[in-house]
C-alpha cells in the first residue's frame, strides 16, 4: 500500500479535530505512532487509534475512508502533499490551507476553504454555509487558491474573500460574495438572494443561470466584451470540473459593477452560453 | 577557408553581456498586433543611442497567445536591468497601451521580473482591476476601447549583444542580395533578432572617435572610400560592406541565427558578387563571447 489509510470504525458521539493529520504532520512516523496522537473529542482527549483503524504506509497521500460528517478540520494549514476523503466531511474542510490537494468524495460541511491561501480543494458533493469566507471576527477570508464544488454550496460564500478561485457547478445559496475584496466565484447553477452585497472588489461570473435582480446598489453597465475572460477560461483547461469544458462563442458579457455602497469596484458578469 | 567561392576569415565576432526580456504583444488582428510592435521596437538599433535594441521575433498564431489572439513576440534588450525596466515601461506605455485593442503579456517563464502591468496600471485612476489567474497577476486597465489587458510583470534573463558578421561583396546590389538573404533565414531562428533597420547596418562603428564627446564612429577600415587613407581591411574589388547585428537571449540562440545567416550569404556565392564574411571584435578583450566564424560553417 503506497498510502497511508484510517478508516473510522463508527460515528463519534462529538466532533474530531482532525488538524493533527496532514500528510506533512505524519510524515517520518510509523502506523503505531500515527495511532497514539491525541485527538480532541470534546471535552476529553483521545487518540487515533481509538476511532481509526491505520494502515498502509506514510507518504505524501492521506486516504480517510469515513462518513467523516463530525471530522472537523481535515487537511487543515496544509502545505503540501494530498488528502482524499472517501465519503462526507465536517467543517472547516482545508481551514488556512497553503498548498497541497485534499479531495472529498462527498460532501462538506461549513466554512470549507475558510482563510484559505493556497493549494486545491474539490469537493465531490454539496458544501455548507461560508465557503472559502473568513472565519467570524476575522475580516481575511480566503487568500489563494483553487476550491471546485461539483454540487452547490450553502449562504454567504466568498464572505470577505480576497484572492483565489472558486468554481461551483451547482447552485449557491444568498449573499454570495458578500463583502468580497477580491478574487473570483464562477457559478453554473442558479444564486440566491443579494449576490455581491457589500463587495468592495472581486468578480462573480455567472456562466450558467442569469443572476437574481441585483439590488439598487449595483449600477447596470451594459453589455460588452471582456478580454480576461478568455484567460480565465483557458486557465480552468485542465481542472478537475465541468468548467473545464466551458465554451463560450465570444467574451460578450453582461455587467453590473457595485457594491456603490462600499466603493464599487466589483462585478457581477452574466456569460451567457 | 572558402564556402562556394566566398572567403570566410579566420576572426571571431565579439558579443557582450546584456538583459534581455520577451514580449507578446496581441491585438484584434494580425495587423493591429505587429502595429504595436512595430511602434513599439521604433529608434531601438543600438544602446548607443536609444536606450535599448528591441525588434520583432517573430508572429504567432491565435493558439500560441495567451489570450487567444493574433500576436507578435518581440525581445527588447539593454546593458543594465535598470534601463531595460525603464525602457520597457517607457516603450509599453507609449506604444502598447495606446494601440487598438492590444493587450500585452510576459515572454519568459522565469527569471527576475520587471514591472510591466505593475506601473502601467495606474493609468487607469483608479479603475484598473488585479485578477490572479492560473497563478499569474493581470492588470485590467480601463481604456476607450474596452480594456487594455496587461500582465503584472515580465521576466527579465541574461542576454548576449553585439554578435555580428560583416558582408564584403563586390557592390551595393551584390551586398544588399546577402544581407535580405541572410537576414530573411535569420528571423526563423526564435530567441534572437537583428536590431537596425532591416535587419542590417551600414554604419559599423568602431570604439571612439578623434572628438571628445563621441564614444564611437565610422569603422574606417571597412569603409571602401578611405581604403587609401586608412589602415584598411578590404582588398581591391570590395566596393560595400554591409554588417548584420546579432542581440539574443542565448549564447546559442545567437549562434544558431549566425549560422543560419552565414550559410545564406554564402549561398549566393562569389559568383553573385558576395566576395568575404567577417566579424567585428576588439581582440577579444572586451566582450565574454566568442563567436568565430569558420566553425560556425564547418
Amino acid at each position: 500500500m503506497s498510502h497511508l489509510a484510517l478508516r473510522l470504525r463508527g460515528q463519534p458521539p462529538f466532533r474530531l479535530d482532525l488538524s493533527v493529520l496532514t500528510p506533512e504532520r505524519l510524515a517520518g512516523m510509523s502506523a503505531e505512532a500515527i495511532a497514539r496522537l491525541p485527538l480532541s473529542h470534546g471535552r476529553r482527549a483521545s487518540s487515533v487509534g481509538e476511532w481509526f483503524d491505520v494502515r498502509g504506509s506514510v507518504g505524501p497521500r492521506l486516504v480517510i475512508e469515513a462518513d467523516g460528517s463530525k471530522l472537523d478540520r481535515i487537511g487543515a494549514g496544509m502545505s503540501d502533499g494530498e488528502v482524499r476523503v472517501e465519503g462526507n466531511a465536517g467543517a472547516y474542510l482545508g481551514i488556512g490551507m497553503r498548498g497541497g490537494r485534499i479531495e472529498v468524495s462527498g460532501r462538506a460541511d461549513a466554512f470549507a476553504a475558510c482563510s484559505m491561501v493556497g493549494g486545491t480543494l474539490k469537493i465531490g458533493g454539496d458544501a455548507g454555509d461560508f465557503l472559502g469566507a473568513a472565519l467570524p471576527g476575522e475580516h481575511k477570508g480566503m487568500r489563494g487558491g483553487t476550491v471546485i464544488v461539483s454540487g452547490s454550496i450553502g449562504d454567504r460564500a466568498g464572505d470577505h474573500m480576497r484572492r483565489g478561485l472558486v468554481l461551483v457547478e451547482g447552485d449557491c445559496g444568498s449573499y454570495c460574495g458578500a463583502r468580497m475584496q477580491g478574487g473570483t466565484i464562477a457559478l453554473l447553477g442558479r444564486a440566491g438572494a443579494r449576490p455581491g452585497y457589500a463587495m468592495r472588489r472581486g468578480t462573480l461570473l455567472f456562466a450558467g443561470e442569469a443572476p437574481p435582480a441585483p439590488g439598487a446598489s449595483f449600477n447596470d453597465a451594459g453589455e460588452l466584451p471582456l478580454g480576461f475572460l478568455v484567460l480565465l477560461l483557458r486557465s480552468w483547461g485542465g481542472l478537475p470540473s465541468r468548467f473545464a469544458r466551458l465554451q463560450r462563442p465570444s467574451t460578450r458579457v453582461r455587467r453590473w459593477i457595485g457594491d456603490l455602497g462600499f466603493g464599487g469596484q466589483g462585478e457581477l458578469i452574466q456569460w451567457p452560453g | 577557408m572558402r564556402v562556394n567561392g566566398v572567403a570566410i576569415d579566420d576572426t571571431f565576432a565579439e558579443a557582450f553581456a546584456m538583459r534581455g526580456t520577451r514580449l507578446i504583444i496581441t491585438a484584434h488582428n494580425l495587423a493591429w498586433a505587429r502595429q504595436a510592435a512595430v511602434s513599439m521596437t521604433g529608434f531601438a538599433t543600438s544602446v548607443i543611442g536609444c536606450g535599448c535594441e528591441a525588434g520583432i521575433e517573430r508572429e504567432l498564431a491565435p493558439a500560441q497567445t495567451p489570450d487567444g489572439r493574433p500576436g507578435v513576440s518581440v525581445l527588447l534588450f539593454a546593458t543594465s536591468s535598470a534601463e531595460l525596466g525603464k525602457q520597457l515601461e517607457r516603450r509599453v506605455g507609449q506604444c502598447v497601451l495606446t494601440s487598438p485593442t492590444s493587450a500585452v503579456f510576459g515572454g519568459i517563464e522565469s527569471g527576475r521580473p520587471l514591472p510591466l502591468g505593475k506601473t502601467l496600471r495606474y493609468f487607469g485612476d483608479g479603475h484598473q482591476i488585479s485578477k490572479v489567474i492560473g497563478g499569474k497577476r493581470y492588470w485590467r486597465v480601463p481604456v476607450m476601447d474596452g480594456e487594455f489587458i496587461a500582465e503584472d510583470t515580465a521576466a527579465m534573463s541574461d542576454a548576449i549583444g553585439g554578435g555580428n558578421f560583416l558582408i564584403l561583396a563586390a557592390g551595393t546590389d551584390a551586398a544588399l542580395a546577402a544581407a535580405e538573404a541572410a537576414v530573411e533565414a535569420m528571423r526563423q531562428v526564435p530567441g534572437a533578432i537583428m536590431p537596425f533597420p532591416g535587419g542590417v547596418v551600414r554604419s559599423g562603428s568602431k570604439v571612439g572617435s578623434k572628438y571628445k564627446t563621441l564614444i564611437a564612429s565610422t569603422n574606417d577600415a571597412y569603409c571602401p572610400t578611405l581604403r587609401a587613407s586608412v589602415d584598411s581591411e578590404l582588398d581591391v574589388g570590395v566596393e560595400c560592406v554591409l554588417e548584420i547585428v546579432i542581440d539574443g537571449l542565448t549564447e546559442s540562440a545567437v549562434r544558431d541565427s549566425m549560422r543560419a545567416g552565414l550559410r545564406a550569404a554564402c549561398g549566393l556565392g562569389s559568383a553573385a558578387g558576395v566576395l568575404r564574411l567577417s566579424a567585428g571584435n576588439y581582440g577579444g578583450k572586451l566582450g565574454k563571447f566568442h563567436f568565430p566564424l569558420q566553425p560556425l560553417l564547418a
